[in-house]
């Protein structure tokens, strides 16, 4: 293994490796704009050209391989200078619209300009005009001015979504990027062109001009668009989600993430019909009622039922914590086996890279946290059994579970109907207690993904009564410098608890002992009591997850043949 | 030396002064010659003041005469760079060439404290200092000005943008 000298530091690296990587293992950055870890090596930026010890000329660190006793300078004079030299090249015709461009504060072009670059420039003449404002699909808006042509979009294209679309067009100076004839950019992964852009060339239409980086906090969090549970950060102003973009974890989505959860799976932690206060029907009205009230109200509901009249539906769209609560409330304090969970799959609606048929982040978790049909009484036969009557009451967790209209209306033969969830739906309004729940962007939790991968999200929008954590977020300027009478922080704080939180408190009302005082501890429960999480932490989860224990309850382990496809 | 340690300084005076009255009539004497100056006091509400132009009074958005659009670009900037956080800007696109335009501008005139520092910044001379400095609410709501109260049009500032021509 040759062993490698980068700004004085040795480092032994694998036989082949880059000076860019072997420099990232030593801890030093190397500028660069055209490299990207997750990509194959272009080499037309010249940004990361450096000295080479032996060597007549300077080398570019992305594409040069390492060799035994090669001594690498990244800050020497001469490579400084080359530094200086391209950044000036590269900004012959980069318009200086930093202040409207989406990307600033977040710009590689204009963090390594204000380290490395001259200040000024050599040429008078007038910068090019090229298209600007060109809408290359539905989510990607393309300004040609501003394209460094790094080619880092179109080896995105390529290379990972593997549906080649954008290309070099004209030459020269006049070279901008464009999609082949007849088609579009609208891949379900086109807005990783976005990530990839180290200037702000390709922009996000939804978050466009939305607000500027600064003004934005990112908390990180695992998107709940579907049972792949990408690493994501969740960037946040005035307690709202603006935007979703992807966070490395070499274990579950690398650099990247669809676009639907970019989009979508946000929707319902800002949707204007959040539920906000607990819901209790007086007079067939639901209406809004107090906490205590309405917990009351409902463990009085329950109680006149006996076991074999009550089922209880867990969810996929919410916690382990959530889930292992809520068998827990079933089994110990009402007694039932009637206990089941609805999958939410789309069929076919899945490839090779990423999106997965299962579009519930969470069903292996609820599954593993014991939300398990058992005795033949799946969510099939509690739907038979209550139109025939012998199932009177139904809990329902974070789930719309009305989804057709037969189902519809054997809900409304319920004599008792609770359900928690975070917007209006159909299953709430024939409820006869609504709880408003934490969506999982306001809450702790975690979400064991396909693949067994167990994984930790925390609050990134506050609600009345869960605070952001310090240190668990970067801080906005508004953050930092802002007070609580500040307009901007007067964006809507709801009234919503963990289901957990809500379920064990029932269950205390009916008798149950379950006084927990963090999902910390609820998680700490769990990995005791049950087998596939043992050993396992909120501390040990960290940024990567941790994999569920193999001699777990056997549904995960064995491949799945989803599972092969992917591998 | 006093309580706080500090030295307190006598002064030394003459055997005149000590005498008084020659002071005193010295005293009378500046304030007769006063007495028949040409007054300069103002009397205010009736009678203006009109500043000069490197007067900082309330930030103004300048608007352009001919098209009535207003020049700012909603970078945020004066934002960012205002020191008591006084301004909001919410931006919005726009088919102009411009691209985007700001589809909310608040300055709380009650954070504001008149330093310029949002002029200064601003890349295209869209937020600059008025001669406007009475101000006066009645409810902190008001103090809070939108766009309908920033948008001034180009003809009425021109003082003041010929003044900062000098420095560009």
């Amino acid at each position: 293994m040759p062993k490698v000298t980068i700004e004085g530091k040795t480092v032994e690296v694998e036989n082949g490796t880059t000076i860019i990587r072997a420099a990232a293992q030593a801890g030093i950055e190397i500028p660069h704009f055209c490299w990207h870890p997750g990509l194959s090596v272009a080499g037309n930026c010249r940004m990361c050209l450096v000295e080479i010890e032996k060597m007549p000329k300077l080398a570019i660190a992305c594409a040069t391989q390492v060799s035994d006793g090669m001594v690498v300078h990244v800050n020497s004079e001469k490579a400084i200078e080359a530094r200086k030299a391209v950044l000036e090249f590269i900004l012959i015709n980069h318009p200086l619209d930093c202040p409207i461009c989406d990307e600033a504060g977040e710009c590689n072009l204009q963090d390594y300009t204000y380290s490395y670059g001259p200040g000024h420039s050599a040429l008078e003449e007038a910068k090019n005009k090229k298209p600007k404002r060109v809408p290359l699909g539905p989510n990607v808006v393309y300004d040609a001015e501003r394209c460094i042509l790094c080619s880092r979009c179109i080896r995105v294209m390529d290379e990972v979504v593997k549906n080649p679309t954008l290309t070099f067009v004209e030459r020269g100076d006049r070279v901008y990027i464009d999609t082949f004839p007849g088609k579009e950019l609208n891949d379900p992964y086109s807005m990783n062109v976005i990530d990839v852009c180290p200037v702000g060339a390709l922009t996000n239409r939804d978050y466009r001009f939305k607000a500027r980086v600064w003004e934005t906090s990112s908390t990180e969090g695992i998107c709940a668009g579907c049972s792949r549970g990408c690493n994501i950060n969740i960037w946040v102003r005035n307690n709202e989600i603006l935007r979703l973009t992807p966070r490395f974890n070499p274990e579950v989505n690398s650099y990247w993430m669809c676009d639907n959860g970019r989009l979508n799976s946000f929707r319902e932690v800002n949707s204007a019909e959040r539920l906000n206060s607990p819901l209790v029907r007086k007079d067939g009205v639901l209406q809004e009622a107090g906490w205590d009230e309405s917990l009351a109200h409902a463990a009085d509901a329950l109680k006149p039922f006996s076991k074999d009249e009550i089922a209880v539906f867990g969810s996929a769209y919410s916690s382990v914590e959530d889930n292992y609560i809520l068998q827990k409330f079933a089994k110990q304090v009402l007694g039932t086996t009637n206990i089941d969970f609805l999958q939410h799959t789309i069929e076919g609606d899945q490839d090779n890279l990423l999106i997965r048929a299962d579009k519930t982040p969470n069903s292996c978790g609820a599954r593993e946290a014991g939300v398990v049909s058992s005795k033949g009484v799946d969510s099939k036969k509690i739907f038979e059994l209550i139109a025939a009557g012998k199932i009177k009451a139904l809990y329902v967790m974070d789930d719309d579970i009305a989804a057709s209209k037969e189902i519809e209306e054997l809900l409304t033969k319920l004599d008792v109907l609770i359900v928690n969830h975070w917007v209006k739906t159909k299953t709430t309004q024939l409820a006869d207690v609504v709880f408003p729940s934490a969506t999982f962007a306001e809450k702790y939790g975690t979400f064991v993904n396909f693949l067994g991968r167990v994984q930790m999200f925390r609050p990134a929008v506050s609600t009345l009564e869960q605070e952001r954590v310090p240190g668990r977020f970067t801080m906005s300027r508004l953050d930092k410098f802002g007070s609580a009478f500040d307009k901007w922080n007067k964006g809507p704080r709801r009234n919503v608890r963990s289901s957990w939180e809500i379920i064990s408190a029932v269950g205390n009302l009916l008798g149950g002992k379950m006084r927990y005082q963090s999902a910390q501890k609820v998680f700490d429960e769990i990995a005791q009591v049950a087998p596939s999480f043992k050993g396992l932490s909120y501390a040990k989860l960290g940024d990567r997850g941790a994999l569920l224990s193999r001699q777990g309850s056997g549904s995960i382990g064995k491949k799945s043949k989803e599972e092969a496809l992917v591998s | 030396m006093s309580e706080n340690g500090n030295e307190r300084i006598k002064p030394k005076m003459s055997l005149w002064e000590r005498l008084y009255f020659p002071e005193i009539l010295r005293g009378m004497s500046i304030t007769i010659r006063v007495f028949f100056r040409p007054k300069f006091t103002r009397q205010y509400p009736e009678e203006r003041w009109i500043p000069p132009p490197v007067f900082r009074g309330r930030p103004v958005l300048v608007m352009e005469d001919e098209t009535g659009v207003e020049r700012c670009v909603a970078c945020g900037l004066c934002a960012r760079v205002c020191p008591s956080l006084a301004i909001q800007v919410q931006a919005a696109e726009t088919e102009l060439d411009k691209e985007r335009y700001p589809k909310l501008f608040e300055i709380n005139m009650l954070r504001c404290i008149f330093c310029g520092f949002c002029e200064e910044v601003c890349p295209e001379e869209a937020i600059i200092m008025s001669k406007e400095f009475e101000l006066t609410f009645t409810n902190p709501k008001d103090a809070i000005y939108g766009k309908d109260k920033l948008l001034i049009p180009a003809s009425q500032l021109k003082d003041r943008l010929d003044f900062l021509k000098q420095y560009r």
